[in-house]
């Protein structure tokens, strides 16, 4: 382990915490419509919005019925978002002629983008038109995430209430996350990334003279396009040569600055951030990296103000960091540790100044093994599954520290909106299983916790894995399934088990040799992503509208504090059990069986 | 049934606004601000366009120092089909690649016999990596300059004048353009 990784560490989340700060305070405020902008010509926007739509502002929603809007809301997002990507070809911004996408890549996509998973069985730069990234995908980018926003405030809002029979007004927290949040951010952003070198125009591909000639081998096919061989079994192959490449164009920068802040990580191109016109050098990469957690980390502060005792986000906040800390620290060191095969060939993975080291396959040379690790844990903690290393090329260990923290319900931080709702249903979990060690009806922030909240509290902890492990297994056990898998081995186990995890929690990274864009994966991540999604949002709001109703208790000498260390152990300790005693068993056949293979070889 | 027209005028409108406006004005401040950024960083020599600081190419002519292996298809370093090679750290695929990369960088420099920097072995996450650990440009500097007939001093500071430390000192990783290191050789002949 080199210091490197201690200081990129502590130098991110000290940013992280002093940037998640301020937008903690402006978040509370615009979403309660306190703040000036909210009066300013943001505001307008806002109100004319109304206007149109014939929304009353002041009239708010019982749980039900923000559920039905948010449903509501969600299915028109899949529907013009798949007809757009079928209909691309008829349609301008175009410029390089791309057809209409295939139905059941078009049906993935779609429920892909509106669940904020952002996993991508196609690739960017071969599929999809430019009005088709804007107009569509990089619209869902916003309204997915601003979906998540309004989820969680119902939710603290159930918290905040006593004794009140509404949540919130959907429309009004949808439209006010996406435009006094999403929006300036976003655009600040996308500015910073196109200094740094991610293109932002509206250019066709552009294709440059190379320096010198490239040549490559190409399959020799029969008229049916199956490969011909020797006698001894080779494929034969022909020299072909060209001293053109092609320069991919396209509004990248705006959709790179939403794809991070909205936890998305549905790249333009199909290397995602680890292509250079994504992530150009290594302040682009931290930029992006501050992006990721900023509004996880901000909601944190906004629940605390919301709840009336700033210590309530606190203690939720570190709970999430110690956490982020430990795995952080486990990927690092896993790949600096490099491949074990490769020092016999004489390879040198020793870091240096000169040479990052360690496990490079699939990483970039800006990056090294501290940034790419880094970014790897980032992702996977919030729900965003942009990545700008392949995960694939992992060591065992270090790719089994995302595989996990997918698993554990992208709690750590997690997604914008999800990751806090995901944590206060682990929160309550914790006081539950505290109240049972002590014989004592539980309670979190003054709200007694009984039959019905523990019932959907465990429907939300259920859904994610039920469809992860049923998922994985229907998977391995038809054809189809099994067909998609690059690498031989446990590590062909991991790539399934890993897609079911990334798209049950809408993360969206994956073990990319894993052929998904088939009809059979895109059909069951397709689901997989939609029910684990909105199976979690449906309970998620009944428990608000449960909490919203009941009355505060007062505070007594019998009442389990939030705020401290031991409550801050006791969450973590939830998570991580719930987490173990879930995956372990499958986790051992994949990444650990894989372990303890290479280090035999 | 109260709730299908604000759902829709509020999707189509939130739609006008992330989707149409939104882009449009960071093209606009973009294209103002950063004109050369925004359009590809592209390497223009004699009015042809000649490739990208930021999209690596790729070179075996063993006179050029060579970049990050590149598994993207069907050639190395295609721009339209970014990717990385996805093979597991035990698949027997990647070693042998692994294996051959050893083999031609050995063949190429018979002489040179210290271990092998883990980049040049490696692919890239993107198949387009511009760069280039500055051990792995060193690591070839004997081999160009005896090909090239330049000394070894030459080269090796055309190197050094090529890198570039961690950004602010802090950040990433030093490394080196080796579509730039490459353009600089060929000038200095």
């Amino acid at each position: 382990m080199t210091s490197n990784a201690y200081v990129q560490l502590a130098l991110y989340l000290t940013l992280l915490g002093l940037l998640a700060w301020p937008l903690g305070r402006y978040l509370a405020d615009v979403m309660a419509g306190r703040s000036r902008v909210v009066t300013g010509p943001l505001g307008g926007i806002e109100r004319a919005c109304y206007r149109l739509a014939g929304i009353d502002a002041e009239q708010e929603m019982d749980w039900k019925r923000y559920a039905l809007a948010v449903l509501l809301f969600s299915l028109i997002g899949t529907l013009f978002t798949y007809a757009l990507q079928r209909a691309q070809g008829w349609l301008p911004l175009n410029p390089q002629g791309f057809g209409a996408v295939s139905p059941d890549s078009a049906f993935n996509t779609a429920v892909s983008f509106v669940a904020n998973t952002n996993w991508q069985g196609y690739a960017g730069e071969s599929t999809m038109s430019h009005l088709t990234q804007m107009l569509a995908l990089a619209v869902q980018n916003f309204l997915s995430a601003a979906t998540g926003i309004a989820v969680v405030y119902a939710l603290i809002r159930g918290l905040a209430r006593h004794g009140a029979a509404t949540v919130g007004n959907f429309w009004v927290d949808l439209t006010r996350a996406t435009l006094y949040v999403l929006l300036p951010l976003s655009l600040l952003l996308a500015v910073l990334l196109v200094g740094q070198g991610v293109i932002q125009n509206f250019d066709a591909d552009r294709s440059a003279q190379t320096v010198t000639t490239v040549h490559y081998p190409q399959a020799r096919l029969d008229a049916h396009g199956t490969p011909l061989r020797d006698a001894a079994g080779q494929v034969l192959t022909d020299t072909l040569s060209t001293r053109s490449q092609v320069l991919s164009q396209g509004p990248v920068a705006s959709q790179e600055a939403i794809k991070m802040l909205g936890t998305n990580g549905g790249g333009f191109f199909n290397a995602n951030s680890a292509h250079p016109y994504e992530n150009p050098t290594p302040l682009s990469n931290l930029m992006q990296m501050l992006a990721i957690l900023l509004i996880p980390a901000a909601l944190c502060f906004a629940f605390g103000r919301e709840v009336g005792d700033i210590r309530q986000g606190w203690a939720i906040l570190a709970a999430m960091a110690l956490l982020f800390v430990v795995f952080a620290l486990a990927a690092i060191w896993a790949e600096q540790q490099g491949n074990p095969t490769w020092g016999a060939l004489g390879v040198d993975q020793a870091a240096a100044t000169w040479q990052a080291g360690g496990n490079m396959e699939g990483k970039e040379t800006r990056f090294g093994i501290v940034a790419s690790a880094l970014f790897a844990t980032i992702t996977t903690a919030a729900s965003c599954g942009a990545v700008n290393a392949m995960h694939d090329s992992f060591t065992a260990l270090g790719g089994l520290v995302p595989m996990w923290l997918m698993q554990l319900g992208e709690v750590v931080f997690g997604g914008v909106g999800s990751g806090l709702y995901g944590m206060l249903v682990f929160a309550l979990l914790a006081v539950f299983i505290a109240g049972l060690m002590i014989g004592r009806t539980p309670e979190y922030l003054g709200k007694k916790i009984e039959a019905f909240d523990i019932k959907m509290v465990a429907l939300v902890i259920l859904a994610t894995p039920t469809l992860v492990l049923a998922g994985t297994a229907l998977a391995l056990l038809v054809e189809p399934g099994r067909a998609g898998i690059l690498n031989p081995g446990g590590h062909g186990f991991s790539e399934v088990l890993y897609a079911l995890s990334s798209a049950a929690n809408n993360n969206g990274s994956a073990f990319a040799g894993l052929s998904a864009n088939t009809p059979f994966y895109n059909v069951l991540l397709g689901l997989a992503m939609w029910f684990g999604r909105f199976a979690v949002i449906v309970p998620v709001l009944a428990i608000a509208g449960s909490l919203a109703a009941k009355p505060r208790l007062a505070v007594t000498a019998g009442t389990l504090p939030t705020h401290g260390p031991l409550f801050v152990l006791l969450l973590i300790g939830a998570v991580v059990l719930v987490g173990a005693l879930t995956y372990v068993p499958a986790l051992a056949l994949g990444p650990v069986a894989e372990h303890l293979a290479l280090r035999e070889s | 049934m109260k709730l299908i027209r604000p759902a829709l005028v509020l999707f189509t409108a939130l739609t006008l606004v992330t989707g149409v406006a939104y882009p449009l004005a960071v093209t606009g401040i973009g294209q103002a601000l950063f004109p050369q950024q925004a359009n590809g960083s592209l390497i223009v020599r004699d009015g042809k366009l000649i490739g990208s600081r930021l999209i690596g190419q790729s070179f075996t002519d063993p006179r050029y120092v060579w970049g990050r292996p590149s598994a993207t298809g069907p050639m190395p370093y295609n721009g339209g089909a970014s990717g990385g090679s996805n093979l597991g750290p035990g698949n027997p695929a990647l070693k042998q690649a692994v294996e051959a990369r050893i083999a031609a960088l050995r063949a190429a420099d018979p002489g040179n016999a210290r271990p092998v920097p883990v980049e040049l072995v490696t692919a890239s996450g993107s198949g387009l990596d511009p760069h280039l650990s500055p051990a792995a440009a060193q690591w070839q500097a004997e081999r160009v300059a005896r090909l090239r007939g330049i000394s070894t001093a030459r080269v090796r500071a055309l190197i050094a004048a090529h890198t570039e430390g961690p950004q602010w000192g802090l950040f990433g990783e030093a490394r080196v353009n080796v579509l730039a290191l490459n353009l600089a050789l060929d000038a200095a002949r």
